[in-house]
């Protein structure tokens, strides 16, 4: 087991393009972390620089103590998890475990203990002598995991590995990867594009975009205080409707938040988190409800408590619903954040309800806001702090 | 009502004549393509035949029933032929000679030829692509063209009347290396990221992961690199000067040289030196119509 730390990391290829971009970042000992973001943001890049597999164009990289820049993958000592798994074709299961076993010249009586040892921990002791062609989706992970774990390395390096399985599989292999690593305490650096996973699997999730980490913190405070408004929008799913608007204090001392042409009042305790929130009364900001926030209004809700809306579809889930509506204002999508053009529809309000046989698609609804869930961002995407 | 009862009965007639036009027509197409592959494979297959039945036919007959059908009926069987070419020439040490040269030209050039192909699809090299475009551009190039200047270099070293100067100018091969090429840059590069990761060599990767999978490429180039080495004769002509180390075809020539000419002796001498390519083949067709299929080459 060991540490690993970025230490002002680049990586420029020869074309000029930067995939990374001062990456500083510091992994405990024994941490689960997740690497996510859309595709090319530099995740995969940064894993595979870990691993070897990719040359370091500035700053340090350490496993442990050790400064590893020029080490091969070998003697960094990690072990990694591809995407399509990379078992080698022509070899049995157990052929692959002992390959890498091989590499590190033990012993035929050790090599045969360990490959053991990992087939029982993995369930893999019934396979041991097929092919991988004769193994399913979900055995052929068991087995690439195998591969891993046998040689006891002080990192373990996985690429998007459930990205090849089916809905149900992969959740059930991203329980065993978490308890595994659970068990065994190593050092575990995780590249996903499915948010779900980032947050079920880390103890800490790395959020990065376009080369640059975003945000690194534990999946509850990236929920709860995204640092922009590209984690906000990122994470969550359905994803944060985030708005443009204007925050204002009326003549009798109330706070109002535009919404288009509608306004909600803002309970001043709600928002007392943003400790420098005076500074920016009366001046463009951006504001972020999640579709959580929203819920069916009362019969005679008070004043400026609700949003005015028309649902455009619906999504019905059984125990509750999607809404989409015509929202009174544009919104603004991460991928706009990130400086890519969205192609997505930007008018449309996004709200998780209770399931309500009442709501159906053309029809108008009126949708209470607990503002207490409300997320205020500066127009340059920042968070209010 | 009648009216349209008439009506309904002339569509149901107007429409069932093109299906009976389509489905003869499409036998007919079916006869014609079968008549026609029957017809290219008996013009194939014909020579073989020819000189097969030929190898078994007293000598007189040979030619005698050349031009006839009768040349593809056996006739009476006799191995005559046969024992004649054993007494005439020194077989043995010929077919030695062609299967030592073109097995030495296979292995090694196997080994070449698919480290040269590796290290274009997957090393990164200074001038790299440019030597890829020589050796690409070297295909085009006909042996006989270059057959002359290779003929005094080998004199000017001293390899005449040698084994070394059949075997060693053809080890390194530009279409081979073309071959290997196409399959390794197709290959997923997680396998040797994988064999890297668990602390393999590049040589090790190679040979423990990346040969074993590539079986279909190595089988092609094999068998192309044995049908075309096993019938050289130009070359071999050229640098040899006695039985000590000529192969097969040039052998085969001095029978025609030779008087009194034999026909039938040349037919059994024609069989016995084209088996050996059957038997490769037969042997390696699955790896060979594999490699044909994913390295993308044709014949």
């Amino acid at each position: 087991m060991a540490s690993v730390s970025f230490q002002d990391v680049y990586k420029v290829y020869p074309n000029g393009y930067s995939a990374i971009k001062k990456l500083c970042l510091d992994i405990q000992d024994g941490e689960f972390l997740v690497f996510v973001g859309p595709s090319g943001c530099g995740k995969s890049t940064a894993l595979r620089m870990l691993a070897g597999l990719e040359d370091i164009s500035a700053g340090k990289l350490l496993i442990g103590d050790r400064v590893v820049n020029d080490q091969t993958p070998q003697e960094r000592n990690i072990a990694m998890v591809f995407q399509n798994y990379a078992l080698y074709p022509h070899m049995t299961v157990r052929q692959n475990l002992e390959f890498p076993l091989r590499m590190i010249k033990l012993s035929p009586k050790q090599r045969q203990a360990r490959i053991a040892e990992a087939a029982e921990k993995l369930g893999l002791a019934q396979l041991l002598d097929r092919k991988p062609k004769q193994l399913s989706g979900g055995q052929r992970q068991r087995v690439a995991m195998g591969r891993a774990i046998v040689r006891d390395p002080a990192v373990f390096l996985m690429d998007e590995p459930l990205s090849n399985l089916d809905a149900k599989m992969r959740s059930q292999i991203r329980t065993e990867i978490a308890e595994l690593q659970d068990r065994m305490g190593t050092t575990t650096v995780y590249v996903t594009h499915d948010q779900v996973e980032a947050m079920t699997m880390g103890d800490r999730v790395a959020v990065m975009r376009g080369g640059e980490l975003q945000q690194l913190a534990t999946p509850q405070d990236l929920y709860d205080s995204p640092a922009n408004v590209f984690v906000a929008g990122f994470i969550g799913s359905p994803a944060m409707n985030i708005f443009p608007t204007q925050l204002r204090k009326t003549a009798l001392g109330l706070l109002m938040l535009d919404v288009g042409d509608q306004r909600l009042a803002i309970d001043p305790a709600a928002i007392s988190r943003y400790s420098t929130l005076a500074n920016y009364l009366d001046q463009p900001l951006l504001a972020g409800l999640r579709p959580e926030a929203f819920s069916v209004a009362d019969a005679n809700p008070p004043p400026d408590s609700c949003l005015q809306v028309e649902v455009k579809a619906l999504e019905a889930l059984g125990h509750e619903m999607i809404i989409y509506a015509q929202a009174p204002v544009g919104m603004i999508q991460a991928e706009e954040a990130a400086g890519a053009e969205s192609d997505l529809n930007t008018s449309t309000l996004v709200a998780r309800l209770a399931a309500n046989r009442n709501i159906h698609a053309h029809t108008p609804l009126a949708l209470a806001v607990d503002v207490s869930k409300l997320y205020l961002f500066t127009t340059d995407y920042q968070a209010i702090g | 009502m009648q009216d349209s009862n008439i009506q309904l009965n002339r569509t149901d007639h107007s429409q069932s004549e093109p299906v009976i036009i389509r489905q003869r027509r499409k036998w007919l197409g079916a006869i014609a393509s079968y008549l026609l592959l029957t017809v290219l494979a008996l013009l194939f297959v014909a020579p073989i035949v020819f000189m097969i039945i030929g190898s078994l036919k007293p000598d007189s007959l040979v030619l005698t029933e050349a031009g006839t059908f009768k040349a593809f009926l056996p006739g009476q069987i006799s191995f005559q032929n046969y024992r004649d070419v054993f007494e005439r020439v020194d077989f043995a040490r010929f077919f030695f000679n062609s299967l030592f040269i073109t097995s030495m030209i296979v292995l090694a050039g196997l080994l070449v030829n698919s480290l040269a192909g590796y290290a274009f699809a997957r090393l990164r090299w200074r001038g790299r692509s440019g030597v890829l475009l020589l050796v690409i551009a070297l295909m085009i190039i006909p042996f006989e063209a270059i057959a002359v200047p290779l003929f005094f270099q080998v004199t000017l070293l001293g390899w005449r009347n040698t084994y070394i100067a059949q075997i060693l100018p053809f080890v390194a091969n530009a279409f081979s290396i073309y071959l290997f090429y196409t399959f390794f840059i197709d290959l997923p590069k997680e396998l040797e990221e994988a064999a890297r990761v668990d602390g393999a060599s590049t040589l090790r990767t190679f040979f423990e992961i990346i040969v074993p999978v590539a079986k279909p490429v190595f089988a092609t180039v094999a068998i192309l690199t044995f049908l075309t080495q096993w019938g050289s004769f130009l070359w071999p002509l050229m640098v040899t000067l006695d039985e000590q180390v000529r192969p097969l075809p040039v052998a085969i020539s001095s029978f025609q040289t030779l008087p009194p000419i034999q026909w039938g002796d040349i037919m059994s001498f024609g069989v016995m030196m084209v088996a050996p390519i059957l038997i490769v083949f037969l042997l390696f067709q699955k790896w060979f119509v594999e490699g044909v299929a994913s390295t993308g080459t044709k014949g």
